[in-house]
């Protein structure tokens, strides 16, 4: 009746399945929130950070990671937080970097988390079209974790997923 | 729930104290949604608004364990009353025109930052967590709080004239961030914090650079409206409290 305990390497693995609830072309695995999954004793526990403190995903990420683990038979799935080290864009795997890009959201730019508030000289490129003559309409977007920029070059504007 | 007459732990006070400027800074700010000049303000706005409420989560939820009564973080912003709240009085100030809650979040992010740089090396190791975590946020807000200060100081003669006013209506509220109490010194004793006074300097620094480019003259007048920290509050926070507070106070445990 209850299957064999899965290693931690599938159920990472799983948990790549999962997506991110306003962001659903990355997985929790991609966004570097998941951050430890661990047996302890007959309970699997999955500890998670947020991105933002008033990210208001967080709960219906942790009810997601829950409802898929239990789909895969994980019936005792404890969800804990940890708060620090507090959550970095730098986490977010290379693969979510491309398919953010894909998806039409700029990625953060490399080496630029640890000096969050002095940002002005951003180099981000297009998504749509490459251009690197782009600029910033506003730092705060359509989510917490994304500004407002525009292309010079194409016109569009674009959502950059903010350094932090 | 009144919550008067009860002498809270340094750290409970100091997580009320940060939870109740966050609370109350992050409804001032909610209430702009929909109103804002511009779309772009009024998104940047709003999602401060959320920062400064999923910070108060952690700060009041700290609270609520510290103090140990069975509370938690909502029971904490929905069902106390006026004197119980720890905010400064710069915080539950009217939003007036854009201007006035542009400098209102200026003077504020101004010490935010700096405090919550302070806090990281709080010995108490789940205060240094959640300012790790806010002062990332944080640092967004200074910078664009910053900013529009400059943009509109500097700007037309209308912005410039209503930046000016707001500076000058606002100033007297900013000294109370800086004005140490008993509770204090009691949690700069206990590690957790430092004495408020010593964050001045820094603070002073930051905003008399930002206030030059922004053509801003700084009030020579010092004088220091104090009362939030200990709960003696202006007119104010009983209206915020009305609306904030009124399902749970109509529907006591309401949810969705």
């Amino acid at each position: 009746m209850t299957p064999a305990r899965p290693s931690v390497e599938e159920v990472w693995s799983w948990l790549g399945e999962v997506p991110d609830p306003e962001i659903p072309v990355i997985s929790l695995v991609d966004l570097g929130i998941v951050r430890d999954v661990a047996w302890a004793g007959d309970t699997l526990e999955v500890t998670v950070t947020p991105t933002y403190s008033g990210c208001p995903a967080t709960s219906v990420i942790n009810f997601e990671i829950d409802r898929h683990l239990r789909e895969k038979g994980l019936d005792r799935v404890a969800l804990k937080r940890r708060l620090s080290p507090a959550w970095t864009t730098d986490w977010i795997s290379r693969e979510g970097r491309d398919k953010l890009r894909d998806y039409g959201i700029a990625p953060p730019v490399d080496g630029t988390a640890a000096c969050v508030g002095s940002l002005r000289a951003l180099d981000v490129a297009c998504p749509r079209c490459g251009s690197r003559r782009t600029e910033r309409i506003s730092q705060f977007g359509s989510t917490p974790c994304k500004a407002h920029w525009r292309c010079q070059d194409c016109l569009e504007p674009f959502d950059y997923f903010k350094s932090i | 729930m009144a919550g008067h007459a009860v002498q809270t732990a340094p750290l409970v006070e100091l997580a009320l104290r940060m939870g109740d400027n966050c609370l109350i800074l992050g409804h001032r700010n909610s209430e702009w949604c929909g109103h804002s000049p511009a779309l772009e303000e009024d998104i940047a706005l709003a999602n401060m608004a959320l920062d400064l409420i999923g910070q108060t989560q952690l700060w009041l939820g700290l609270a609520a364990e510290a103090e140990g009564r069975g509370r938690s973080a909502d029971d904490l912003a929905y069902l106390r009353d006026v004197p119980a709240f720890r905010n400064l009085l710069l915080v539950e100030q009217p939003n007036g025109d854009f201007g006035r809650t542009i400098m209102r979040q200026f003077l504020f992010d101004s010490w935010h930052l700096p405090m919550l740089r302070a806090l990281q090396g709080a010995s108490d190791e789940r205060v240094a967590e959640i300012a790790e975590k806010a002062s990332k946020e944080v640092a967004y807000h200074l910078e664009r709080s910053g900013d529009l200060v400059i943009r509109l100081g500097d700007g037309t003669e209308e912005s410039h004239r209503r930046m000016q006013a707001a500076l000058d209506l606002l100033w007297s509220y900013a000294g109370e961030m800086f004005a140490g109490d008993a509770r204090d010194a009691e949690i700069a004793a206990a590690g957790l914090a430092p004495e408020p006074d010593s964050l001045r300097p820094v603070w002073r620094s930051h905003v008399e650079a930002v206030l030059a480019e922004a053509t801003l003259a700084v009030p020579q007048n010092d004088y220091a409206q104090k009362g939030g920290k200990s709960g003696r509050h202006s007119e104010h926070l009983g209206f915020i409290l009305a609306e904030m507070q009124f399902l749970q106070r109509a529907y006591p445990g309401a949810a969705w």
